[in-house]
């Protein structure tokens, strides 16, 4: 009985759980319940990833509506995986949160805090669920909306710039993506994501859809600060509450490139070419584009938040990439970069918070030796910052293995060349900070760091662990990105799921 | 009638384009705060036009099943909107409220000068 109802419980259960908490008014109720109903999300999203590979895609009909009138929840081998990494991420976000919300937020905002991450949690979960494009645009708002707020409760007065700087960008995107999708409403008559794809061969005038596909392109673009669209990301990620950097890190760009893929691919088609350039070839430009800019960003940065920040610019740089090569490696490669850099960044912004709230400063100058009084949390930053990298045995070397076999596949070797010199400059970024917090005599700060409380580093821990193994014992995570890929490519090739 | 209908979706067409390309100048031109959510608010309101006009047909009436009409205006655009202005009321105001906030914690909303504020601090810190 429940079962059936999954695909739109994965969604109602953070957001009912964000309306009790917001309720409770009390800082421990809220823990829990926003605990117990991030639990419970990712309990579902586990079964429907179950479900959906051992019985393909499942199609959820909101209201019993048929798809032509009503909404469609649509969970297949895309999405499945991105309801998995999410909900994951939310339960890591919100351990993590019980400690350190009570360092950076003020007693009387903690319910309401934990009431803005599961309300961003429904929203993110229900973009990756929903097959109707303007439910799509109601959702990437729903979680916009309380993004900014997270943002804006950090307790630096930055943030409350950065919020509000993300909104106008924010909204330029969401807007933009909606009229992408008015335009595209106007030519096939439907929102539903399989219904548009079927009437668009019927379309003889291609103008509104070039429209609709520029629209549709950059409004997500923005969300998920491609290059040069990222400006607002290095503020925003900055000043957020550490938990909140944490789960919009690893979960809101990489919603936004799920979406982007399902245009790309289902919709409108890799390879179409407007004027002389491929779609594909854009995208592949910027990604190279953010690789190195965003990178070299990184390694002239003082603030250790603000240089994972630039590094995430790079990394998501790397996931469009594997989207831009297109065959089913590099394809592969994007999706398990998705999953393995959603973990990876969390581990790392989880520890730098850490440090931030033991050693009250993020400042690389500021926190020489810290490995020597904090070796656990700085632990999690270097196994992060080596999958960063890429070095074998972590998870980010299996992702990047994937996206270099897929350009060579695709016949281009030196764009295999250009992704591993880029990983160079991952060294030189994350080599200035193993330096600093390893080997420099302990600063001040570094000496006066009081010991972190295990709630705070359990979390951590479990990602940096998950870090190592799925970059030893790559199975799971290979299985869901390729599955994943076979889905997308075989839509693009006309065939439906 | 004939001749008019034509003209007033000739004319809202116009009103579309000219909200939505005025509201996106307004907010990459204006420093001030509160103006670039004006401009955003207007840029919105364009789309809602731009979803709802051809959803008019010339000559129909509300959606309401009746033997003495036969053409009718699409009614889900109408809804979608409705929605969409719901999110644009909400994004409305947490941007109003964050400006609140932050003249509460800079005490101006002129966007250069909270950054030349900044620039300020940042250099008395280094010194």
């Amino acid at each position: 009985m429940i079962a059936a109802h999954l695909p739109v419980l994965v969604v109602l259960l953070p957001l009912f759980g964000g309306l009790l908490a917001a309720l409770s008014r009390h800082n421990e109720a809220a823990f829990w319940i926003a605990l117990v109903a991030s639990i419970a999300t990712l309990a579902a999203a586990a079964a429907l990833a179950g479900q959906v590979m051992a019985g393909g895609p499942i199609s959820y009909r909101i209201g019993g509506w048929d798809p032509a009138l009503g909404i469609e929840y649509r969970i297949d081998a895309v999405s499945a995986p991105i309801l998995l990494l999410v909900a994951a991420m939310g339960v890591a976000a919100i351990v993590y949160a019980r400690r350190s919300v009570t360092v950076e937020i003020i007693p009387e905002r903690v319910a309401w805090y934990y009431t803005m991450m599961l309300i961003c949690l429904a929203g993110l979960l229900g973009m990756a669920a929903s097959g109707d494009a303007f439910n799509i645009f109601v959702f990437l708002e729903i979680s916009s909306l309380s993004t900014y707020t997270l943002i804006a409760l950090g307790r630096d007065r930055r943030a409350l710039l950065a919020a509000y700087q993300y909104l106008i960008v924010g909204t330029i995107g969401a807007t933009f993506y909606v009229i992408g999708v008015g335009l595209l409403y106007l030519s096939t008559g439907t929102l539903n994501f399989g219904l548009i794809v079927e009437r668009l061969p019927e379309i003889t005038s291609p103008r509104a859809l070039i429209a609709a596909e520029a629209f549709i392109v950059v409004g997500i673009a923005l969300k998920l600060a491609l290059f040069p669209l990222h400006a607002w990301l290095p503020n925003a990620y900055a000043y957020a509450p550490s938990s909140a950097t944490a789960l919009l890190a690893s979960t809101a760009t990489k919603v936004a490139v799920y979406l982007l893929a399902r245009y790309l691919f289902a919709v409108f088609g890799i390879q179409r070419s407007v004027g002389p350039i491929s779609v594909a070839d854009a995208l592949m430009a910027l990604s190279l584009l953010a690789m190195f800019a965003a990178s070299l960003a990184a390694i002239f940065q003082n603030d250790i938040k603000r240089l994972l920040a630039f590094s995430s610019v790079a990394q998501i740089g790397y996931i469009t990439l594997g989207l831009a090569i297109a065959n089913e490696a590099g394809v592969t490669g994007a999706f398990l970069h998705i999953m393995n850099h959603a973990l990876m960044k969390g581990a790392a912004f989880m520890a730098i918070g850490a440090i931030l709230i033991s050693a009250g400063s993020s400042k690389l100058d500021e926190l020489a030796g810290i490995g020597r009084t904090m070796p656990v949390a700085a632990g999690a930053l270097t196994v992060a910052g080596l999958a960063l990298i890429g070095v074998p045995g972590t998870s980010g070397f299996v992702s990047k293995w994937y996206l270099v076999l897929g350009a060579i596949e695709a016949g281009r070797l030196w764009l295999a060349i250009l992704i591993v010199a880029s990983s160079v400059l991952a060294v030189l970024y994350v080599g200035r900070i193993l330096e600093v917090i390893w080997f420099r005599e302990p600063a001040k700060r570094s000496l006066e760091a009081q010991a972190v409380p295990l709630s705070l580093l359990a979390p951590t821990l479990v990602l940096a662990a998950l870090t190592i193994w799925f970059g030893l014992d790559a199975g799971f995570p290979v299985e869901l990105a390729s599955s994943a890929a076979k889905a997308l490519l075989g839509v693009s090739k006309g065939a439906l799921p | 009638m004939t001749l008019i209908d034509p003209l007033i979706a000739l004319a809202t067409r116009g009103v579309t384009i000219f909200l939505m390309v005025a509201g996106l100048y307004v907010v990459i031109a204006r420093g001030n705060m509160v103006k670039k959510l004006v401009g955003l608010s207007l840029f919105q309101s364009s789309v809602y036009l731009l979803f709802i006009l051809p959803g008019k047909i010339v000559g129909g009436t509300a959606p309401i099943i009746d033997p003495a009409f036969e053409v009718y205006a699409h009614p889900l655009p109408h809804v979608l909107i409705l929605t969409a202005i719901v999110v644009g009321i909400g994004t409305l105001a947490l941007g109003l409220a964050l400006v609140v906030r932050i003249r509460e914690a800079f005490g101006t909303i002129e966007e250069d000068e909270i950054l030349a504020r900044e620039d300020a601090v940042r250099v008395e810190r280094d010194e």
